[in-house]
């Protein structure tokens, strides 16, 4: 690849305005800065190997002080979906909604319906609940009847990348990264939502789909 | 204002319908009565306003003017409401993607690539290893673990061409890992700075 056509790519990149923050951190003008602004997503096999671990976090780049201040949102759903057939529909999905104080989780459970639009499978039997922990807290942490783990508040943002640079060589003023890089990221936190689940609830084999998603009362 | 006050209307009616009831029960079916009646309510409908599946792909592959829209399309649909426009914002950010026969190093061309890219999906394997990309092909995209440098990844499928090797100044942001260690255990994210 040419140079003059790396730098030709650039200046579109600067022109198609990709300069905002990854991974998901305020990603588009509607969500960001809102309650509903979801950070990040990871999903990995737990410490215990029969376990899947699901992370969603919300209300990224909280400097400390903000931390203090900052909470879930009583009109934001936070929707775990997985797919078990390959169709990139929901056949199951994990709820987390916070109630005065307590982060309430409904599922793994067949939702009512697809798509958009969620209700709250408040009749489910697969349910738990976790008290959220304050900023300044020890984790707190509970286990369901299910065996599903439950954790929600502010953890330290365990997203890393150099963004300011990589903003600088979008915008042209950089050629490159430099090396060392430094953590945009270092010194944030965000509010979190782990949530573990026992792979049979899930499935027995293969691989799944998963995504997260912010719902907002309407 | 004509719907307000029929809603307060019926708010009102309904709620002296309950406390009717409830002076209508003896002590303890009216303590259950409240205490059913105080309990969270969850009721109502939730609309999609935000997503992610795998890291930074509405950033890095949606322009600013479409964002919210893929934000608001389920994944089913993103591949036909986007990959084409993933593949041209593809091939402005990475040009060497325009060539015939260009590939990054998982043998994928720019419409492979955003094809797998734009439904976005996070895949997960129930069956042992999940990472984003730990350099062995079977494990390629089978989770992601808190500890996976995926943006250093994405940067080398985009610049890093079919052997990692192109774009060496572009393709690694040289942060490796992240500015606290990782907990072994539940909840596994470090305490808030």
């Amino acid at each position: 690849m040419k140079k003059s056509k790396i730098l030709l790519g650039t200046a579109l990149l600067a022109v198609i305005g990709l300069i905002t923050v990854a991974a998901d951190h305020i990603d588009a003008p509607a969500t960001q800065g809102t309650t509903a602004d979801i950070s990040d997503f990871y999903a990995f096999q737990g410490e215990n190997t029969d376990n899947l671990v699901f992370v969603a976090n919300v209300q990224g780049l909280l400097s400390p002080i903000a931390t203090d201040g900052a909470s879930f949102d009583e009109n934001v759903l936070v929707e775990i979906n997985i797919d078990t057939d390959g169709d990139s529909v929901e056949d199951l999905v994990i709820q987390a909604i916070p109630r005065d104080g307590v982060m309430h989780f409904f599922g793994p459970i067949l939702p009512s319906y697809t798509g958009k639009n969620s209700a709250i499978s408040e009749m489910s039997s697969v349910r738990g609940e976790v008290a959220i922990t304050p900023y300044g807290s020890n984790a707190i942490i509970a286990t369901s009847d299910a065996g599903i783990k439950m954790f929600a508040g502010p953890r330290d943002d365990p997203f890393f990348m150099d963004f300011a640079r990589y903003g600088e060589i979008i915008a042209g003023t950089a050629t490159g990264f430099n090396n060392p890089g430094a953590d945009t990221f270092a010194g944030s936190n965000v509010l979190s939502i782990v949530v573990e689940v026992p792979k049979q609830m899930i499935g027995t084999s293969g691989a799944i789909g998963a995504w997260v998603e912010a719902k907002v009362k309407q | 204002m004509k719907i307000n006050f029929i809603k307060y209307t019926a708010a009102i009616v309904l709620s002296s319908i309950v406390l009717i009831g409830c002076s209508k029960n003896d002590a303890d079916d009216n303590s259950m009565m409240m205490a059913e009646e105080m309990g969270p309510d969850f009721s109502g409908t939730y609309i999609l306003k935000d997503q992610i599946g795998r890291p930074a792909v509405n950033t890095v592959f949606v322009s600013s003017a479409n964002k919210d829209e893929f934000n608001g399309t389920i994944p089913s649909e993103q591949n036909a409401n986007f990959q084409g426009r993933f593949e041209t914002n593809l091939k402005a950010l990475s040009p060497a993607f325009a060539n015939e026969g260009d590939m990054n190093a998982l043998g994928q061309d720019a419409a492979a690539f955003t094809g797998l890219l734009a439904t976005d999906v996070l895949g997960v394997s129930l069956d042992g290893k999940t990472t984003f990309y730990d350099g062995v092909a079977e494990n390629t995209l089978s989770g992601r673990a808190l500890a996976d440098d995926v943006i250093t990844v994405e940067l080398l499928l985009i610049f890093g061409g079919e052997d990692f090797s192109e774009n060496p100044t572009l393709s690694n942001d040289n942060v490796d890992k992240n500015d606290k260690e990782f907990l072994t255990s539940f909840p596994y994210l470090a305490s808030p700075w």
